[in-house]
């Protein structure tokens, strides 16, 4: 019986082999189904990777409503919600164009607005492109909200959020990553090192969310007269903690994926992310222990988010040891630069600035110092120009922004508003109806 | 001795604790209430539908003092917890029939 089947099997396949070897194969066909296929595999890699840095948006909301008060979570949640879909529709009509459209002048890009790039019977790359790119836009709108939150007026917040996504973020990014397209960006002409984005998206958050937080003001309640500085502890750790671990799964896609192709070389990349972060948590934890007496959780969460901002320039030129190396001066440094904000009364619930802004820019230093092929003078030089470029531009443009909206419409809510919880007073809601939701610390 | 049962606004909790600190009162028990007096509570929406909340979060302060100073207690209280809004709150003012202190078995002044 078996003898039989194996006999018709036998001819059943010579049979289809013959009806489908109409076309012998050829070198050059055979050349263009190889790239087609390697095409394939970049598509996939890429929107793979761009659904990674999506869930980054859980990973941020969880972290900011975990390291806040319950009466504000809906409010966190919303700004997170907002500044995603808002910043999508916004660089899908400005921003991508401004970004990566075609440049002359190495400043701006002047085309490709609304998608305009894209026929229906045209190459689709360009859509793969821009879906990866306005998760990564996205990632430098929600930084933000971390350190304007509790006290921030939410229409304000998303005008702000328009603001960013539709032009600080994308000018910056045509500076540095223009070619990536259509464009082309004059900082990147230099040399400039910046592989998925330490200075383009976290160093360009950082430094906007210090001037929200500048222009808001501090909570009430957070620094007294006599000049001592109060807790304001935040109400679900366990939020804040699955909020890190959600970023963590999301930077293997914004690392690797910002290869945008399906190659060997995001093997290294997984491995600088990984280490960089767990070298940044682990020397955060031991930072926070020598200074606070005890291991601090909220600090070692920053501590893994900094490591992995750090990593973020360099994780494509830099060797594993190298990242391990980076990731642990990236976790000392967030704590000290959280302590030293408090110090100057710039309340950043979350430690925004701190995780993004100076460790964007550490990593970017580091990025030239610990590249693989060896470091000179001139790499180093062109890395702090684009550090300074990215501040000079981002920080005041951004201090304008918010003044402006805080004239027009107003960026603070008021005390009585702030006491309450912006979830009823902004939303008329309640994150936890069946828990009391009042906090007794000061306001 | 006198119990002295104050309901406040929540953020006034540390006012009134550093002001009774001030005048010799090291310690105190708190709740976490909700209650309404001619304050309202406020209308919250979820999905489309309005609903009321009329019970208003308030902190509920428990001290036993010494008769002789019940008078001053509540005075600071009174001063320490008042925002000059609706909804600052009552202080109730009751005997105490005996107090215990738990570890050392002392009572009356002593336990106090």
């Amino acid at each position: 019986m078996k003898v039989w089947i194996h006999i018709i099997a036998l001819i059943a396949i010579t049979a289809v082999n013959a009806w489908a070897g109409d076309d012998t194969p050829t070198a050059l066909s055979n050349k263009e189904a190889i790239i087609l296929v390697q095409d394939h595999a970049n598509y996939l890699w890429t929107l793979i990777a761009a659904a990674l840095v999506f869930f980054m948006q859980a990973g941020f909301a969880m972290v900011e409503a975990g390291f806040t008060r319950a009466k504000n979570a809906i409010n966190i949640l919303m700004k997170n919600l907002m500044d995603f879909s808002m910043g999508s529709i916004v660089y899908w009509a400005i921003g991508f164009g401004l970004m990566f459209g075609a440049s002359g002048t190495g400043w701006f890009g002047t085309s490709g607005f609304f998608l305009s790039d894209f026929t229906p019977d045209g190459d689709p790359w360009v859509l793969a492109f821009w879906m990866f790119q306005v998760v990564f836009a996205a990632t430098a709108a929600t930084i933000v909200s971390g350190a304007m939150a509790e006290r921030t007026k939410f229409t304000g917040y998303m005008l702000y959020s328009i603001g960013v996504c539709g032009l600080i973020y994308p000018i910056f990014g045509s500076w540095a990553w223009g070619s990536l397209f259509n464009g082309s960006g004059w900082l990147e002409g230099l040399g400039f090192i910046d592989f998925a984005g330490s200075t383009v998206v976290h160093s360009v958050g950082g430094w906007a969310a210090l001037a929200g937080a500048i222009v808001l003001g501090p909570r009430i309640g957070k620094y007294l007269p006599d000049g001592s500085m109060r807790p304001i502890p935040g109400h679900n750790m366990p939020l804040g903690a699955l909020g890190v671990f959600i970023l963590w799964l999301g930077w293997f896609g914004f690392n690797p994926g910002s290869t945008t192709t399906a190659d060997k070389s995001i093997a290294m990349i997984f491995v600088n992310t990984n280490l960089a972060a767990a070298a940044g948590a682990i020397l955060a934890m031991v930072t926070s222990w020598f200074k606070f007496g005890k291991p601090e959780v909220s600090m070692s969460l920053n501590g893994a988010l900094a490591g992995l901002v750090a990593i973020t320039a360099g994780c494509a030129n830099v060797s594993p040891a190298s990242a391990v190396i980076i990731g642990c001066v990236a976790g000392v440094l967030v704590v000290f630069s959280v302590m030293f904000l408090d110090k100057i009364k710039v309340d950043d619930p979350v430690g925004a600035v701190s995780v993004h802004g100076v460790n964007g820019a550490w990593g970017t230093l580091a990025a030239g110092i610990f590249n693989i092929g060896g470091t000179t003078a001139g790499i180093i030089g062109v890395q702090l120009l684009g550090i300074a470029a990215c501040f000079l531009w981002t920080f005041p443009v951004a201090l304008v922004m918010f003044k402006l909206i805080d004239k027009t419409i107003g960026l603070r809510v008021s005390p009585e508003e702030e006491a309450e919880g912006l979830d009823f007073s902004e939303h008329g809601g309640n994150a936890y109806p069946d828990f009391e939701v009042s906090s007794y610390a000061q306001s | 001795m006198r119990k002295i049962e104050a309901v406040i606004k929540p953020f006034k909790l540390d006012d009134v604790k550093d002001a009774l600190n001030k005048i010799g009162v090291k310690g105190m028990t708190i709740s976490e209430v909700k209650g309404f007096g001619r304050q309202k509570g406020h209308k919250e929406t979820y999905r489309g539908a309005e609903y009321q909340v009329d019970f208003v979060p308030k902190i509920k302060i428990d001290l036993v003092v010494d008769a002789a100073m019940s008078d001053q207690v509540v005075a600071t209280i009174k001063e320490s917890a008042s925002s000059g809004k609706i909804g600052d709150g009552k202080i109730f003012v009751m005997p105490v029939g005996e107090a215990v202190r738990i570890r050392t078995g002392e009572s009356g002044r002593e336990a106090i």
